[in-house]
């Protein structure tokens, strides 16, 4: 198995098929808008000067490639508005992840403890709304956070407040969102590890004289981390690019990078703009990715 | 002491489950209000589901979506198959880390980059966007996930199984067909659903890859969702819910049906040696 080896023409056959709808409809797209990315936006259609062309001699695309320009990069650190998105989005992902976290972790514990036979039942309870539509579940949060919504008006009713609380089109909206619909990301590993968790461990704490408290922090959590580490990085990950909550939950205000870049393109038609803020973006979400590849194999190698 | 811990539990759960589920519980009450007014009760009607088979839009946006589902989900099934089984069977052959991390690498990569790059590329190879192009755009969105779904079946299967009918005669495929794919037919099921439920759920990358003629459901919903709560959404939302609420009842009702029949599955394999000639 350590040699690479090549594939028969039986294996080529089945390989053939993902390897090309990955290379044209995945591959060739990301390495398109990484070129777009360095040419020059122009008002045509498409919206940038090509860079090269099929007939172009190596001589052509040299001379070409002198003309690359870091314009769009270059505009991306001095223009504000894509700084501030950037910043805006990884702190509103890393407000909702830790949110989503402290609700997530007792519930997820409560159901890893509940009854054995009770246990399949109330981890499809709370895996099925991930099949059901996210946008719906979004629209949901309108009618209740809308000034006039089901919740200011309960507020009212109960005479709890006389005017209705701004709640729609702010940032604490959008977390909420966030918070809702990425739920069962998070839950899904926490209960994977906690369920698996042999309770033997937090007896053998306890009989040593831990408290509750203690058992807690010093068995039930670190030996969760796996779990905590993947939930976080299923909920960070998205939300970092989301631009369904932002747009529908959010105010003029939430400028989250996905909304920008939407924005840019359709509006603006500032392609090579759009398209070096997605390059960026993806080089900011493989940071932690890789980070968590290097734990899991230190991990490995240590084990 | 314990007592009070399992009441913790309990209400922890109760909040749990209503935090989950109230929004939409209210969403679906709603869709009866005769009232326009998203938080005032003006009594039950159902009205807005009669107004919803006027709507030839709507109507029309649902088919597309359904078609564009189905097509996709079944292209992204067989796709995600064959990656699996190259990625699982081949072992370490030249670019499977290229192949390897080009697979998953949608899984993570936001919704507004793929679609992006998606549109540009049909744009500067000049593919005109309607159907085919939303066909597209969803089965790169669902493979990956299709991948991912059938890889995790098929690393658990064991391939001594599949050896031995090799080695009793059988050819690679005919091993393959015989003997893994019903051990994986639940990961194949599981996969086409989910590529199913998210091309029929998907937004974003709609909204880029398709063309006039094809506006697929979601784009329709949301571009009323933005000019405000309407009882009509809510009613197509709470059909769409109603139908994935039965979708997943039916599968948790085959699930423990063959969780029962593949007990017998496997002891009829431990037996198989002595009927195989």
């Amino acid at each position: 198995m350590s040699a690479r080896r090549k594939l028969s023409l039986g294996e080529r056959l089945v390989i053939a098929a993902p390897y090309l709808w990955i290379g044209a409809f995945f591959l060739a797209p990301m390495l398109l808008i990484a070129k777009i990315s360095v040419s020059q936006s122009v008002l045509a259609r498409p919206p940038y000067r090509p860079i090269f062309e099929p007939s172009d001699s190596l001589a052509a695309i040299w001379a070409k490639a002198q003309t690359f320009t870091f314009d769009a990069y270059r505009a991306l650190v001095s223009d504000t508005l894509y700084l501030e998105s950037y910043l805006y989005s990884l702190t509103i992902a890393a407000v909702s992840t830790l949110i989503t976290l402290i609700i997530a972790y007792p519930f997820a514990l409560a159901m890893a403890r509940a009854p054995e036979r009770l246990r399949p039942l109330l981890i499809g309870l709370a895996a099925a709304p991930f099949w059901t539509s996210f946008l719906i579940r979004v629209y949901a949060w309108i009618a209740l956070l809308k000034d006039e919504g089901l919740i200011n008006n309960a507020l009212m009713a109960l005479g709890l407040i006389t005017a209705p609380l701004q709640m729609f089109a702010t940032t604490g909206a959008v977390v909420v969102g966030i918070v809702y619909s990425y739920l069962p990301f998070m839950l899904l590993p926490l209960y994977a590890v906690l369920e698996r968790q042999d309770p033997s461990l937090r007896e053998a704490a306890a009989d040593l004289g831990a408290s509750p408290a203690q058992v807690f922090l010093r068995v039930t959590l670190p030996l969760s981390r796996e779990g905590v580490v993947a939930g976080a990085l299923l909920v960070f990950i998205p939300a970092v690019g989301e631009f369904v909550i932002p747009d529908l939950l959010g105010g003029s205000e939430t400028l989250m990078i996905g909304r920008t870049l939407w924005n840019d393109f359709f509006s603006n038609h500032d392609w090579p703009a759009a398209s070096a803020a997605a390059i960026v973006l993806v080089a900011v979400l493989m940071i932690p990715l890789l980070l968590w590849e290097r734990a899991r194999l230190a991990d490995e190698g240590g084990a | 002491m314990s007592a009070v811990v399992s009441w913790a539990r309990r209400a922890t759960l109760l909040i749990g489950f209503v935090f989950l589920y109230a929004p939409i519980v209210i969403l679906a009450v709603m869709s009866f209000n005769a009232s326009r007014l998203v938080s005032v009760w003006g009594g039950f009607s159902t009205k807005w589901y009669a107004a919803l088979l006027e709507n030839e839009q709507l109507l029309h946006s649902a088919k597309i979506s359904l078609a564009a589902a189905l097509t996709s989900a079944t292209i992204s099934t067989l796709l995600g198959l064959l990656a699996a089984i190259s990625l699982t069977r081949f072992g370490r052959f030249r670019t499977r880390f290229l192949f390897f991390g080009a697979v998953h690498a949608p899984l993570v990569l936001p919704e507004v980059v793929l679609g992006l790059a998606l549109l540009t590329c049909f744009v500067a190879f000049g593919v005109g966007r309607g159907f085919i192009t939303l066909v597209i755009g969803h089965v790169t969105l669902t493979m990956c996930f299709t991948t991912v779904a059938i890889l995790a079946a098929l690393r658990d299967s064991d391939p001594a199984l599949e050896e031995a009918a090799m080695d009793l005669g059988a050819t690679p495929f005919g091993a393959f067909v015989r003997v893994a794919l019903p051990q994986i037919a639940p990961a194949i099921v599981t996969a086409y659903l989910l590529a199913f439920t998210l091309s029929l759920d998907d937004l974003v990358i709609a909204s880029f890859a398709t063309g006039p003629g094809a506006t697929t459901l979601p784009m329709r919903i949301y571009s009323q969702v933005r000019l405000g709560v309407s009882p009509q959404i809510n009613a197509i939302s709470t059909l769409l819910l109603a139908l994935v609420a039965v979708a997943l009842g039916l599968a948790a009702l085959v699930s423990s049906s063959r969780a029962r029949r593949d007990g017998q599955v496997v002891t009829s394999l431990a037996r198989a040696p002595d009927n195989a000639s």
